[in-house]
């Protein structure tokens, strides 16, 4: 419990312990402790900002599905619509063309009958008028009886 | 054994006695001519080592993620920065505060930490290797009051340098007549007294009590040790419960001394800080 020079050596070393930890020890950690803090705050900021953007995504995303999910139906609509007319005048051409094949049918039926009978019609004079020979005997005078032959032929009509 | 076993009171001088310059007990209370080696190759063995741990934690801190050690390192200086910055106000003075106290706090924590080796360990092996079974020796730094003292004081020049910084010298001295009891030329000298015998109280009650725990820690494992060298059942059953007891319950004095002497520090550099 005797007091020495110990006390003044003690005292420098005190100082120089100190100045050491000033110089070399506190400036290196303290910063490498504020970074870190920083670099944590900054995280958390970008988790939150990401966590904002994700909820805006998704609002964005519902929208974006709603949207498509109606234009989808206009489409749809539109191409049942469509369909439907294509539908219309396909069966209103198809029934047009068949109409129009009748008719040219009918009418070439009729002028092939017509012209049968024409046909007919000329043998059976002709027939007539063979038969009046072979019955007369005698030629007939075909430009002399014309008029008879064509009212023959009228009546065959 | 060679020689015949010491008395209690020669073990317990014996191990209180320092390895000084003249290689002998010193006789006078006060003699500037000694030197305590023991007291200053343990307390600077002790900073150096506080130092290299400290250096080796600061040239590896980084931002990212730290290591069990840097870990560590960083909580002892949060747990300073934060007690340096509620009662030191000056963010300037911090620079150096700061430091002041962790270094203290370390520092005083390993040399309060050497009353945990046995108490006989390093004398024998000091005794053995200069081959004088009179040798002496003493470990711990702080049950030395040069040793505590030494530090105390170092506070105080540090509490008038800020006074001096803060105050500007005029300012101090104008303090030192007028506080605390009011401007008035009756009342200079009674400031003044007060002033010094606050400085006084401060500095002494500062080193005083870091000593006086270290010390009676210390006589009482060197009394614990006397109880386990009677070489009884009684006497070792003693030791073991008696020194198990203590040396948990100084683990918690260690700390405990060591953490008041460096908020001792700040605040009394913090009152530096503030004008009366």
């Amino acid at each position: 419990m005797n007091l020495n020079a110990t006390l003044i050596a003690q005292l420098v070393v005190f100082f120089i312990l100190a100045w050491v930890t000033m110089k070399f020890v506190w400036p290196p950690i303290v910063k490498a402790l504020d970074e870190r803090a920083k670099k944590i705050a900054d995280g958390l900021a970008a988790a939150d900002k990401a966590k904002a953007d994700l909820s805006l995504a998704e609002k964005k995303v519902v929208e974006e599905l709603r949207k498509a999910r109606e234009s989808a139906g206009d489409v749809r609509g539109a191409a049942e619509k469509q369909a439907a007319t294509v539908l219309d005048e396909a069966r209103a051409e198809a029934a047009r063309i068949i109409a129009q094949a009748r008719e040219a049918a009918q009418g070439e039926a009729g002028a092939a009958a017509q012209r049968a009978k024409e046909v007919l019609r000329d043998q059976v004079a002709n027939l007539a008028v063979a038969g009046a020979e072979r019955i007369l005997r005698r030629e007939i005078n075909a430009q002399v009886h014309a008029d008879l032959l064509a009212n023959l032929k009228q009546e065959l009509q | 054994m060679a020689t015949e076993a010491p008395t209690a009171g020669e073990y317990i001088v014996h191990h209180l006695t320092h390895l000084n310059s003249t290689g002998h007990a010193q006789k006078a209370v006060i003699d500037w001519s000694v030197w305590n080696l023991d007291t200053l190759f343990f307390s600077v063995s002790l900073g150096v080592i506080a130092l290299f741990f400290l250096i080796r934690a600061a040239s590896k801190a980084t931002a990212g993620v730290p290591g069990r050690f840097q870990a560590a390192v960083e909580i002892l200086i949060e747990m300073v920065a934060d007690q340096a910055k509620g009662i030191v106000h000056s963010a300037e003075s911090r620079k150096f505060v700061a430091p002041v106290a962790l270094t203290v706090f370390l520092w005083i924590f390993l040399m309060n930490s050497m009353d945990f080796l046995p108490v006989d360990l390093l004398p024998k092996i000091w005794q053995i290797a200069t081959n004088n079974d009179h040798a002496y020796l003493r470990v711990v730094p702080t049950a030395d009051l040069n040793g505590t003292l030494g530090m105390s004081i170092g506070v105080l020049l540090l509490c008038l340098y800020y006074n001096i910084k803060i105050k500007g010298f005029s300012g101090w001295v104008h303090e030192l007549f007028t506080a605390p009891f009011g401007s008035h030329p009756l009342l200079y000298p009674v400031n003044f007294l007060m002033q010094m015998i606050e400085f006084l109280a401060k500095t002494v009650s500062h080193g005083m009590r870091l000593f006086g725990n270290m010390y009676a820690g210390e006589l009482i494992f060197m009394l614990i040790a006397l109880l386990g060298g009677t070489a009884t059942v009684y006497g070792f059953v003693g030791h073991v419960i008696a020194g198990s007891i203590w040396a948990v319950f100084h683990i918690l004095i260690v700390a405990l001394q060591a953490f008041i002497f460096m908020m001792l520090t700040l605040v009394y550099i913090g009152q530096a800080h503030e004008s009366h």
